[in-house]
């Protein structure tokens, strides 16, 4: 099964999507938190990539991540990896929380780490309001 | 000219020493257009690399250049952290198995981290970011190669200085300042200014000691 990395620079945020994925999946997919630096905001990449190992599985690892250093420092993280590792990992093109909430039920049936990673980058397109009047 | 790792070490303790003083000031232009936090997250970084120099006084200047840049990486928590530790890890790369560095790798050391900076941060020349400072270094330290001039140090402390003026009225089109839009006008750019104080604080340094 594909699991998650959550990026963001709020450990709140962080914890609130995986919270929220969860929910969500009813925990059977593996979600790692990698939110905040030093009790503030900001990227932590020894977090990052400890969080990726911590849910590493030859099945994929998908990373979701708010924006800026997160994204900068996750691909930082990602170079340091062996080829066959950093082959099962994709980062998510994707709005944080609506890309995690899709992607997670998509891992959770166990599909493939390319399918969950299109379904994360297609809650860009979301729609909220039925009308589409926002 | 000629850098050893010693020499090296002090030049990075300048650095340190420059981005300490320059913390608020780095940190008020970030307030104008980004999250305020540069210059705390670069004097951060610069303390965690002074406080590893004891580790690194027996290896190579490329491989201090390369510890540097994993240090930024991982401590300095925001997005100037990759950016200048690509570019110091790049530069490491560049010099390998080399005991000293030497004027003519100068060059090769900016088109590195220039390199590198690309590489992570995917901006070019007038996006309003670090490279507007770096980019005219590489021209001039360029220059200097075909000749002549009387203080080579001037001219490369003023090829940064003027990059980092020129942001001024540019417009954001990388990082938070981008969220600004027209709004980022009139501000120089944060690590625009972190840049121009690194490269003045080891130019300051070379002139005097190399």
């Amino acid at each position: 099964m594909v699991s998650l990395v959550i990026i963001s620079h709020s450990a709140k945020i962080a914890e609130g999507v995986k919270e929220m994925a969860d929910q969500m999946t009813g925990g059977a997919v593996p979600i790692v938190s990698c939110g905040g630096f030093e009790g503030g905001l900001g990227t932590d990449e020894e977090r990052i990539r400890a969080g990726i190992q911590a849910v590493y599985s030859p099945d994929g690892v998908l990373i979701l991540l708010d924006l800026g250093s997160a994204v900068l420092t996750a691909e930082s993280v990602l170079e340091t990896l062996s080829d066959s590792e950093r082959e099962k990992i994709a980062i998510a093109d994707a709005p944080l929380l609506e890309g995690a909430l899709f992607s997670s039920v998509e891992a959770s049936i166990g599909s493939p780490l390319s399918k969950v990673k299109e379904v994360a980058e297609q809650a860009a397109f979301f729609r909220k309001l039925e009308t589409g009047n926002s | 000219m000629v850098v050893g790792s010693t020499e090296l070490l002090h030049l990075l303790e300048k650095i340190a020493d420059r981005i300490e003083e320059n913390k608020e000031y780095l940190t008020e232009l970030d307030l104008a257009i980004g999250d305020a936090d540069h210059g705390l997250n670069m004097d951060r970084g610069f303390q965690a690399v002074k406080a590893r120099f004891g580790g690194w006084s027996t290896q190579t200047p490329s491989q201090i250049l390369k510890g540097v840049g994993s240090t930024l990486v991982s401590t300095v928590g925001g997005a100037s952290g990759p950016l200048y530790g690509t570019a110091f890890l790049s530069m490491g790369q560049a010099i390998d198995g080399k005991e000293r560095i030497a004027s003519e790798d100068l060059l090769p050391l900016a088109e590195a981290a220039i390199a590198g900076i690309i590489k992570r941060g995917k901006a070019s020349a007038g996006d309003k970011t670090m490279l507007d400072t770096i980019l005219p270094v590489r021209d001039a330290l360029s220059s200097l190669l075909y000749g002549g001039e009387a203080d080579a140090g001037a001219a490369i402390a003023k090829a940064a200085r003027e990059g980092m003026e020129s942001t001024k009225p540019l417009l954001a089109l990388k990082g938070r300042a981008s969220f600004l839009k027209e709004r980022s006008i009139g501000h120089i750019d944060p690590g625009a200014a972190s840049a121009c104080l690194i490269i003045e604080a080891a130019v300051d340094f070379l002139r005097e000691h190399a």
